[in-house]
């Protein structure tokens, strides 16, 4: 797979890493709005009907092919994007002036890298629960779902793993705050009219998905209505 | 015995390129291929010519010391490049601009060759524009010109301040094209040190890699220069500080006579000396003349800050003494105007070597976003490099060595006296007479790259086509090999006290003082004696740093200078001889009685070509007798 | 004002380099940044030493060849400057001044702090021209181009090939310089003609010269003493696109 990927020219490995960016962020979008109806809802019903909705939507399911790809590529694409990076310059400065310019864009590699660990946790704990059946139902009614809501509210009443939560999301939004303007330039889509918008829309964008998922786990942890 | 011979084509003024052209030999395809061609300099002129060569089908071995052509000092023009386009519909043509030129030089250039120049201005900006070059364009999409160098007509073309850089990665890109094509190989960070001569031909140089150190050989069937000027034999000059007379200095040794090498132009705005350490004179357009007033305090040596200076205690010299053009007046009355007061000891700064260019009263008429508008950048520039705002505060200029319009003589076909050593741009005599026109040495420069000597050389080439491959084992490149070690060896033993550039400092003081702006025979005698003694010491106190085989910086320059001697022995020499005052040359003792310049036709009108005859022997004298058949010859007067 | 200068001295490309750290008198406010190491270098050559070797020739800023990465930051720091019109004033007595190479596995240290940039002349010899023979150019005004266009290729076109942008770039990334080039002639009609090959051909020459990536960071933007806008690195990437979907001509 490296090799491949090595034969590629730098910008069509950065247009790809663009492309698969932009591809998670519309998932971010739909994830938050599942997780956003635990708040809304401390019975859970909701959220677990959206939880077993996009457990089972067969539309969903095939999506996921292409969310699993996204994530893969994207980390395979920056691993090595990053990996000639350092190596075109075996020698550095003794001395590194502080530059004001896009100050997100230095550490990508680091959120990237701590998002990545979170993800594998993030999977563990309820991904592959959910997939393997290890998730207790719980009855609506006549509707019986999997208590997702259940394991997330357990999960997010220890103080420990809501810091950990937080702190992911937190440099979430600052990869996200580079990376959504950055794909747009990647994609050359650069304008003098438009890219001061882009450029403010990426705040937005990072703002939203980082305090939306931050809220989650705080409102529980908080609140006693959970 | 050296016969000069021009070797001007017959017929009529306009006729003789084309007619030339037609009756120059062809080298056929095939041929070309087995002749190598060696290009020393990738300025403008170099760049243009290697990728015309190549293009032709030559095999060209290009030179140039520094890191990539992209560098070479073309690169500093700002103010633009003429050419006879005719577009604005003001009465321009190829005869006026040839006239301009003409009279603009002081009537000491030759006709047909100025002629020619002008002819192929433009198809250049036509190759120009083909290349990339991004030129300033008016809103209909149509090229804009400007009026530039005190002519009536608008045929300048430019980029900004930038032209020289555009027109030369113009060029530049050209000759990477022909690298691609592997018809040009380019060998930079070299020095040349000689060239080699055998049978009477130019057959081949001799460099130093500036990065290993080593000592190399390059053989062709025919050589050129593309060196550029040497203005920096003022040490301080508008010039990059590499800029050198090496090669020419060698190919003069060599046996190619030397023409006006004291022709040397000093520009009259140019940011002046700041303190003893300053190495160099950052050219201020022309332009900001129109707007700025010039003036020095009264009292001698007056240390009070300039805005703290009333009216009364301002002499206003250039508006005083030339009340009809004030400060307006042509740029060599301006230069020597500035240095008189100076020398009078009415200079400002520090060093007492500058004269202020005020524009407060422009500021106070037309507003500060008007003089923005035109001068803007320029501003910047000053504030940046002076630390002072213009706005506020006068700007301080000097004038400063710029051009030299002396270089190697060549004859219609750029070939010198050897044969098989050709010369092109900056680095001959060619075009501009005893003084250049703004924006005509990147004209000449990219027309002779582009479309001359890629055809002259034919002519010489083709009687080349049954000599094979030149070996650089033959005798006469172990014995060019030996003197340039020689003179290395020679140079590292010295083993002195000084370094290369404080001789260079001192030499450049003594030509400017004696041999710049203004010239006495008293002065050049003196200045004779005073270069002799300080190229003794020279070679009795020289530093250089003992590391031959490794890039030595020091030895650049060290070699750099030795050169520098001979050509400033030459140029007083030469002034000397010249007793007329003529465009950038200025006799004392040839001046009108209210100080003007005074040309003397019937006995100058020549141009003085120099035959080496030794070091310490004066040179010998050539005549090439300048005939105008088709201007009349008139006093350049602008009163 | 007295200064003290840490200098990374490195004899050839071949033998490892150091910091020496060197106290210098006398220093003028007066002086340029490069006029101070002129100086500097005379001070050590009348003692017998070896002067620093740098890199330089015009002296104002045009020609590209000076660039010394000053306390941290290529060219010093101070807004669209070279090296070379940096003036000590930015500076005051008993300042340490730390001056390194440019860094990039691009362009290996020749010696002391001059690196080889022939890089840079490679990529453009891959297709950073225009094929047109000298005497086939019709008249310059036979084909207009909008005002516009010609003041853009003209803002991509004033690189002086520095470098800076490399050095400043934490990726040592070549593509602020190679997107001036395809820019410049991406603007033109002439350039245009050529367009799909050059981006393809210059970018992988890029690649195969071992810079880095773009992270479209900015921080060439910022360093670059010509003021080369990052849009043309998007520009560049649209090319690319462009070039490798739209296209029918296949790169050889
Ligand atoms: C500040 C300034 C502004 C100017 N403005 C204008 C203007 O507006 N309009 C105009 O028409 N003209 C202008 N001129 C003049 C014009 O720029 C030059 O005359 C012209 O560019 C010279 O070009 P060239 O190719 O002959 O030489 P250069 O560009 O100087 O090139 C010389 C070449 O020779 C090489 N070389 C030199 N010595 C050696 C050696 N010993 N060994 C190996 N290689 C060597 C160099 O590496 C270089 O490649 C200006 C000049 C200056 C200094
Ligand atoms: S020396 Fe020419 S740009 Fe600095």
């Amino acid at each position: 797979m490296s090799n491949i990927t090595l034969r590629y020219s730098s910008l069509t490995k950065k247009i790809v890493m663009a492309l698969a960016g932009l591809f998670l962020i519309t998932f971010l979008f739909v994830h938050l709005t599942v997780n956003l109806m635990l708040l809304f809802d401390p019975t859970r019903e909701m959220f677990n009907a959206g939880a077993h909705f996009m457990v089972t939507n067969p539309v969903i399911q095939f999506m996921q092919i292409f969310l699993f790809g996204g994530i893969l590529i994207h980390i395979i694409f920056g691993l090595i994007l990053q990996i000639q990076n350092w190596m075109a310059r075996p020698v550095g400065y003794k001395v590194t002036g502080w530059s004001h310019t896009s100050p997100f864009s230095k550490f990508m590699i680091h959120t990237g890298i701590i998002i990545l660990i979170f993800l594998t946790v993030h999977i563990i704990n309820f991904f592959l629960k959910a997939k393997t059946g290890q998730v207790n139902p719980i009855q609506y009614g006549d509707v019986e779902y999997e208590d997702m809501g259940l394991l997330v509210v357990d999960l997010f009443k220890n103080g420990g793993y809501v810091i950990f939560y937080v702190i992911a999301m937190l440099l979430l939004a600052f990869h996200l705050h580079h990376a959504f303007q950055s794909a747009f330039q990647s994609l050359g889509l650069n304008h003098s009219k438009y890219t001061p918008f882009i450029k403010g829309l990426s705040a937005v964008v990072s703002i939203v998905l980082g305090l939306g998922f931050m809220l989650i786990p705080l409102v529980v942890f908080f609140s006693d209505k959970f | 015995m050296i016969k000069l011979d021009a070797k001007i084509p017959e017929g009529p003024l306009a006729e003789k390129w084309s007619r030339h052209k037609r009756s120059v030999k062809l080298v056929n395809p095939a041929n070309k291929a087995k002749l190598d061609i060696i290009l020393v300099g990738t300025g403008l002129t170099g760049s243009a010519a290697a990728s015309s060569l190549g293009e032709l089908g030559y095999n060209v071995k290009a030179f140039c010391f520094q890191d990539s052509p992209r560098r070479a000092h073309s690169v500093a023009a700002q103010g633009g490049i003429n050419a006879a386009k005719n577009y604005r519909n003001d009465g321009d043509s190829v005869y006026r601009l040839f006239y301009d030129i003409i009279k603009g030089g002081d009537f000491r250039a030759r006709e047909a060759n100025v002629y020619r120049a002008a002819e192929v201005s433009n198809q250049t900006i036509d190759q120009l524009v083909a290349n990339g070059v991004p030129f300033a364009r008016e809103y209909s999409g149509y090229l804009d010109n400007r009026s530039f160098g005190g002519v009536q007509v608008s045929r300048t073309f430019y980029a900004k301040g930038q032209t020289g850089q555009q027109c030369l990665l113009g060029a530049y890109s050209g000759l990477n094209r022909q690298i691609t094509a592997g018809k040009v190989t380019m060998y930079p960070r070299r020095d040349m040190l000689d060239i080699v001569i055998i049978d009477g031909k130019a057959r081949g140089i001799i460099t130093r890699n500036l990065v290993t150190g080593e000592i190399e050989r390059h053989s062709g069937h025919a050589v050129v220069l593309a060196t550029g000027g040497y203005g920096t034999i003022y040490y301080l000059s508008t010039l990059a500080l590499g800029s050198n007379v090496s090669a020419a200095w060698a190919a003069h040794k060599k046996g190619a006579l030397f023409a006006n090498p004291s022709f040397i132009q000093i520009h009259p705005t140019s940011l002046p000396q700041l303190n003893d350490y300053q190495c160099k004179l950052t050219l201020m357009s022309e332009s900001l003349r129109n707007d700025g007033r010039i003036w020095v305090p009264k009292i001698k040596g007056d240390k009070r800050q300039p805005n703290d200076i009333p009216e009364e205690d301002r002499d206003y010299y250039l508006e005083r003494r030339y009340p009809a053009f004030g400060n307006l007046v042509p740029r060599d009355v301006a230069s020597r105007a500035a240095k008189e007061r100076c020398d009078a000891g009415f200079g400002v700064g520090k060093t007492g070597l500058s004269v202020y260019l005020d524009f407060k009263d422009a500021i106070k008429k037309q507003g500060k976003k008007a003089i923005e508008n035109k001068y803007g950048n320029l501003f910047e520039m000053y504030h940046k490099i002076s630390g002072d705002n213009p706005y506020e505060v006068p700007m301080r200029i000097y004038p400063a060595g710029h051009y030299t319009m002396g270089g190697l003589w060549v004859d219609y076909n750029l070939m010198t006296t050897v044969e098989g050593l050709y010369a092109i741009g900056e680095a001959n005599f060619s075009d501009h007479g005893a003084n250049r026109l703004g924006a005509g040495s990147l004209m000449q420069c990219s027309g002779e790259g582009y479309f001359i000597l890629p055809i002259t050389i034919g002519d010489y080439l083709a009687g080349q086509i049954k000599t094979p491959r030149i070996s650089t084992d033959h005798p006469e490149f172990e014995v060019a090999e030996k003197a340039a070690r020689d003179k290395i060896k020679k140079l590292m033993a010295v083993n002195g006290k000084q370094t290369p550039t404080t001789f260079h400092r001192r030499l450049g003081k003594i030509m400017w003082d004696y041999c710049g702006m203004v010239r006495n025979e008293e002065g050049l005698k003196k200045a004779a004696v005073l270069v002799k003694e300080l190229e003794e010491e020279f070679w009795k106190d020289v530093k250089v740093v003992d590391t031959e085989l490794e890039l030595n910086q020091e030895l650049e320059k060290a070699g750099r200078v030795a050169d520098f001697f001979g050509i400033a022995k030459l140029m007083i020499q030469d002034a000397l001889s010249r007793k007329e005052s003529c465009g950038a040359h200025f006799r004392e003792e040839s001046q009108t009685p209210d100080g003007e310049a005074k040309r003397i036709d019937s006995e100058y009108a020549y141009v003085a070509a120099w035959e080496y005859a030794g070091d310490d022997k004066p040179q010998i004298l050539h005549r090439e007798d300048l005939k105008f058949e088709n201007v009349e010859l008139k006093e350049r007067s602008y009163k | 004002m007295n200064i003290t200068l840490e200098i990374w001295r490195q004899k050839n490309a071949r033998s490892k380099g150091k910091f020496v750290t060197y106290k210098l008198d006398g220093v003028s406010e007066e002086m340029s940044f490069l006029e101070m190491l002129d100086y500097f270098n005379k001070t050590i050559v009348e003692k017998g030493g070896e002067p620093v070797a740098f890199e330089y020739d015009c002296r104002e800023g045009i020609c590209g060849c000076c660039g010394l990465h000053i306390n941290g930051y290529a060219h010093g720091g101070a807004h669209e400057t070279t090296t070379c019109e940096l003036r000590m004033t930015k500076f005051k007595d008993g300042d340490k001044i730390t001056i390194e190479p440019w860094r990039s596995r691009a362009f290996p240290v020749i010696k002391d702090l001059i690196v080889d940039r022939s890089a840079f002349d490679k990529i453009l010899r891959a297709g950073g021209f225009i094929t047109a023979n000298a005497g086939a150019a019709p008249d310059a005004n036979a084909i207009p181009i909008r005002k516009v266009d010609a003041d853009e290729a003209f803002d991509s076109a004033v690189c002086v090939g520095c470098g800076a942008c490399v050095a400043a770039c934490k990726n040592s990334s070549a593509m602020l310089f190679v997107s001036a080039k395809i820019s410049q002639f991406a603007f033109l009609p002439q350039g245009r003609v050529e367009a799909v090959q050059r981006v393809q051909k210059m970018v992988a020459r890029m690649d195969e010269l071992g810079f880095g990536n773009c992270t479209n960071t900015g921080a060439c933007e910022a360093r670059c003493p010509k003021g080369i806008k990052l849009t043309n690195i998007a520009r560049m990437n649209r090319e690319f696109i462009g070039a490798k979907l739209g296209s029918q001509i296949v790169r050889h």
